[in-house]
């Protein structure tokens, strides 16, 4: 299937951010790392596990009449490293962004070991996890040191 | 402020300063010589959780050099009950100190508090995470009766999950070239996590569920307590922990000069008939708590300890 069947799918939009390249079946995390829910009244369409040449399957999300800014698109540096991003201005692509995985989250997710310090949700210092291999994606905690569940830092979102 | 968190904040180099530091300083821990180094500073014991010997090598290391200690005393009356942050104890404490030993029951509390303050934060152990205090003093032990650190054949046995002692000496061993056997119950195993790490770091790592035939070629047998709730019940610790018990009768073709350590307390995973044997080591690596502590607290505070002891310090 070609890239511009996948694309329509959804009908194109106006003004907004495209996320492409999500991992298949990732949509809903980045949704949810984007903050993007039921409490927004802008329209969101996303389409899954759409074929892709370069990823087998893939999910592609477009997000209307909101420009996402580059610090929120790192936080899918944790579910969506490889995704690309457009920004979309009168039916165009206007921006191209990148995702930038750094070398540390800080205050995305709140560490997935039940024992570590910064379970106390009254400590004030930031939630910091370090990036020790980016392919594939391992992160420990600057304080506990433990290897995060990816899946389960979504769950811990901050 | 740096402290001492896990063994990677000291290189290899500053390890065996700080254990020469520590060989010169053992007059003036066995209190023959006094040595007022550390005159005027004051220590924070800030200990969330039980400890008898960490606590007290702590305290004593610190007033045999002249200084002095304030105690957190027990958590239970402390405002820590009161529902404060690890962070607001620390801004406290800090203001009252010069350098904190911590222990915590929650695991990287230590970076924490290290992050939270501006003296320096010396780990005494948190949670199952690292306790490299303990570690100073293992290798100190290991040295001083091997009289290197290299290339030795280490055995740790009994409790090597929920050990956090075992955790930080295992790094430490393998960054100095030991060939380190890991003997345990197949519950009590290594953290898959640490193992990975050490071989990553080239570590020439074995584990095995055998304790009794790895003393023949060990250099140094490292015992810890199997506790009995980790285990479902009773009967099943019996059977399990009876594994990794030494008995005097068990060390006939041990090698010589072969160190049996422990970080203490014991409970009966090393009979009583080893402590008369020339193997038992556990009970000076104890005391060299106070050493290597006090050499650890100069350090960190940037205080030279002189090269001749005898004639820098008065008799006591």
């Amino acid at each position: 299937m070609s890239q511009e069947a996948n694309m329509r799918r959804v009908t194109a939009i106006k003004n907004g951010t495209v996320i492409d390249h999500v991992p298949a079946g990732k949509a809903l995390s980045v949704l949810k790392m984007l903050g993007i829910g039921g409490n927004m009244s802008n329209p969101v369409s996303l389409v899954m596990n759409v074929p892709s040449k370069k990823m087998g399957g893939k999910d592609i999300i477009k997000v209307e009449d909101r420009e996402l800014t580059q610090n929120e698109l790192d936080r899918l540096a944790l579910v969506a490293p490889d995704a690309s991003v457009a920004i979309i201005r009168a039916y165009t692509v206007a921006e191209k962004l990148e995702i930038n995985l750094t070398q540390e989250v800080k205050n995305v997710a709140r560490c997935t070991f039940s024992n570590c310090i910064t379970t106390n949700h009254r400590e004030p210092l930031p939630h910091r996890l370090v990036v020790t291999k980016r392919d594939p994606l391992e992160l420990r905690c600057r304080y506990c040191g433990k290897t995060q569940d990816i899946e389960g830092l979504v769950d811990n979102l901050l | 402020m740096p402290g001492i968190i896990t063994m990677d904040d000291l290189t290899n180099e500053e390890i065996i300063s700080i254990l020469d530091d520590a060989e010169r300083l053992l007059p003036v821990a066995r209190g023959e010589i006094y040595l007022p180094l550390l005159q005027g500073r004051i220590l924070g014991n800030l200990f969330f959780e039980p400890s008898t010997r960490t606590r007290m090598s702590f305290e004593t290391a610190m007033k045999r050099l002249g200084g002095d200690v304030v105690n957190l005393g027990d958590v239970k009356t402390s405002s820590v009950v009161k529902g404060e942050t690890l962070f607001d104890t620390i801004q406290m404490v800090d203001g009252y100190t010069d350098i904190i030993a911590m222990r915590h029951p929650r695991q990287g509390a230590a970076q924490y508090a290290s992050d939270s303050a501006r003296v320096p934060i010396m780990n005494g152990g948190d949670g199952a995470g690292h306790h490299p205090t303990q570690t100073m003093l293992d290798l100190f032990t290991i040295r001083k009766s091997h009289g290197t650190l290299e290339g030795l054949n280490v055995v740790l046995a009994g409790d090597l999950r929920y050990g956090r002692t075992v955790h930080s000496l295992s790094h430490a061993l393998v960054r100095f070239g030991c060939n380190v056997t890991f003997a345990s119950p197949d519950s009590l195993r290594m953290p898959e996590e640490i193992v990975n790490d050490l071989r990553a770091h080239g570590g020439d790592v074995v584990e095995t569920t055998e304790l009794l035939n790895q003393i023949d070629t060990a250099d140094v047998i490292y015992m810890t307590r199997i506790q009995k709730e980790r285990f479902p019940d009773d009967d099943e610790y019996t059977k399990v922990a009876g594994a990794y018990k030494l008995h005097a009768r068990d060390l006939d073709g041990a090698k010589p000069e072969m160190i049996i350590m422990h970080p203490l307390p014991r409970v009966d995973e090393i009979h009583p008939s080893v402590d008369a044997t020339r193997h038992a080591a556990y009970f000076e690596q104890a005391f060299n708590g106070v050493v290597a502590r006090m050499s650890l607290m100069c350090w960190l505070l940037g205080v030279t300890v002189p090269e001749d002891i005898n004639s820098a310090g008065g008799v006591l």
